[in-house]
């Protein structure tokens, strides 16, 4: 490699793209989050007459329905969010990490499990591979759309095959269940190939040292194949719980939010707020908290994990 | 696939004589069971809806399990593909399906090309040249991949919005010309990082430019790579749902996930023209992934890891 000033014309294309289509729109959000935008003030095209925005800094506007002062008034957004039961914050920070707790926990031991099935030295082992990481290769709305009609009441194949008539929307424990199991499909496809990956790349001599000095397969597993395992199972994890924390189609399309908003994570509400009733500053503050939270999480555990002298996942 | 499984056999042979295959083992069996029965679980859904297509409404409809249609017909494909017309002002006649089609395909091409273009001169820099800034940036698209759409597209929306950038397609396309970027600079760099720089030192002493160098040798001789990421910006795009769903608003100006969506979602039930539309749609989809999905793994694990 050398080194060359010239690099910077290079990376110049990709660098301002990404300063203006993702930091730009980011910083934007957390102003919009902290002003009265909504579907009143924002700018709006109607029959060809186009008028531009007229929202305004929450701290900017004389309002007399609280005693904030400016700057705590700039916060107004999210001190409502935090304590306007309208908004729905708590329970749907709750059914947030319900969520992601549910789904991580089967994503990583599930796609852990058929790794290490696929890891061993069996037949058809490359059909069984193809099948098992077809939902991947699988549009995730389709594969939404699948799982909707599945688990329709009347008529879904799960109640036809089981023999049950269970209205799995009409329940939040039921709906729960059934979204994760939608999105567990969905996801342990790339989990299991992330860790395949990861067991292919462990050194064979490692197994046959530890077979010459008698190890067994449980001193093997958790003498060779965790350790070696840990920097894939670390991005995996961290991956998986942002990604999953943030997932839109299953939710949206598999139950709607249904019943109630009592499947609706931080993700998907905040859309709904943002689109549907057209609350842009309580939406952006909702984006920014979730953002908040991400930072939050990821730094605690890339902290926690990273143990010194060891390369970290990032 | 090929090259991690063809290495894992060379590890095999050491303890295995090629004509001797070990006898079944009951450990091999319990493997057997448990992977069949999980292919079938990931496989079903997938072939109850090529299954569902094939079928009439009423028997979707009915509380048979029977994944071979009764009543074989192709009438759904016919009506997605031919039936499915609608009115619209100054336009005349068209069909919708075809529309939304060539939509998804405008979109997404018109993405492919930027956001290829944008990756492989950036994975150039951060494979040839050493820079101040550079680790900072390898850290920074990192972070970008991680903090997906739903934290921008209401700001993305309202910002759009100001610009009247809605249900157009400029805007869409500006939208999705970055989702795919970091996966793609971490995938090309590594493709970049397989060619020895010797050639483009060669043609720079005989006087090209450095931009020559990577533009005629660098770029022709990543072909591959190329084809791969492309392949990976198109299906990004291709499949998109959510930006989609809240920028486009006019039905003729749909891409395929919205416009599928509204057979459900909108009028009535039309699960049988909704499995059509989903088989149309998923076939290119799942051929393209088979065929890139091990550089697809193996630029995720490699970028993940190493950093």
């Amino acid at each position: 490699m050398v080194k060359r000033r010239i690099a910077y014309f290079f990376i110049a294309p990709a660098v301002i793209a990404t300063l203006l289509l993702v930091f730009y729109p980011l910083v934007n959000g957390i102003y919009l989050s902290f002003t009265n935008a909504d579907k009143f003030n924002s700018a709006k095209l109607i029959g060809g007459k186009f008028t531009p925005s007229s929202y305004e800094l929450q701290c900017n506007i004389d309002s007399n329905k609280d005693e904030l002062v400016p700057p705590i008034s700039c916060l107004r957004n999210y001190i409502n969010i935090f304590e306007d039961e309208r908004y729905y914050f708590w329970q749907v920070f709750g059914q947030t990490l319900i969520w992601t707790a549910a789904n991580i926990v089967p994503h990583i031991l599930l796609g852990l499990g058929l790794a290490l099935l696929l890891n061993r030295n069996i037949r058809y082992r490359a059909v069984y591979r193809v099948a098992l990481i077809l939902p991947w290769a699988v549009p995730s709305y389709i594969s939404a759309f699948v799982w909707k009609f599945l688990y329709n009441s009347e008529y879904g194949f799960i109640n036809n095959f089981f023999g049950t008539d269970i209205n799995w929307f009409a329940d939040p424990t039921t709906a729960m269940i059934a979204v994760v199991i939608a999105n567990t499909w969905l996801a342990v496809p790339f989990n299991m190939v992330t860790m395949l990956g990861g067991l292919q790349s462990i050194p064979g001599d490692l197994y046959e040292a530890a077979e010459v000095d008698g190890a067994n397969w449980r001193q093997k597993f958790t003498g060779i194949t965790l350790p070696m395992l840990r920097p894939v199972m670390m991005t995996a994890v961290l991956l998986g719980v942002i990604w999953t924390f943030n997932s839109f189609n299953v939710i949206f399309l598999v139950s709607e939010g249904d019943p109630s908003r009592q499947t609706e994570i931080l993700a998907t509400w905040a859309w709904r707020l943002g689109r549907d009733q057209e609350q842009y500053g309580i939406s952006a503050a909702y984006s920014a908290i979730i953002l908040a939270l991400l930072l939050f999480f990821s730094f605690v555990y890339i902290r926690v994990l990273s143990r010194p002298g060891q390369e970290s996942a990032l | 696939m090929t090259t991690t499984i063809k290495s894992l056999e060379k590890g095999q042979t050491v303890t295995m004589n090629k004509k001797y295959r070990e006898p079944m083992k009951v450990g091999n069996l319990i493997t057997h069971i448990v992977l069949i029965l999980t292919c079938i679980i990931m496989v079903f859904p997938v072939f109850w809806v090529v299954s569902m297509s094939f079928k009439t409404l009423p028997e979707i409809q009915s509380s048979s399990i029977s994944i071979i249609p009764e009543n074989f017909t192709v009438a759904n494909y016919e009506y997605v593909m031919f039936g499915m017309t609608k009115e619209i002002k100054g336009q005349g006649e068209i069909n919708l399906f075809w529309r939304w089609a060539s939509n998804s395909l405008t979109v997404a091409g018109i993405t492919t090309i930027i956001g290829v273009l944008l990756a492989a001169s950036c994975a150039y820099a951060l494979s040839r040249f050493l820079f101040r800034g550079r680790r900072l940036l390898l850290i920074g698209f990192l972070i970008t991949q991680m903090f997906p759409g739903a934290i921008l597209v209401i700001p993305l929306y309202n910002m759009f919005k100001e610009l009247q950038l809605l249900d157009t397609f400029q805007g869409l396309i500006i939208a999705y010309s970055t989702i795919a970027l970091p996966f793609s600079v971490w995938m090309l760099k590594g493709f970049f990082d397989a060619i020895p720089y010797d050639l483009e030192e060669a043609a720079i002493v005989d006087g090209c430019t450095p931009f020559g160098a990577y533009w005629r040798i660098a770029l022709p001789l990543t072909l591959p790579g190329l084809s791969v990421v492309s392949f990976y910006n198109f299906m990004t795009a291709w499949n998109e749902f959510m930006f989609a769903l809240t920028f486009m608003s006019k039905e003729e100006n749909r891409t395929l996930p919205v416009g599928l969506r509204s057979f459900v979602f909108e009028f009535a039930t039309n699960w049988h023209h909704l499995a059509a539309g989903s088989v149309l749609v998923t076939i290119p989809v799942i051929i393209g992934f088979f065929y890139a999905q091990k550089y697809l793994v193996s630029g995720l694990t490699s970028g993940g890891v190493k950093g």
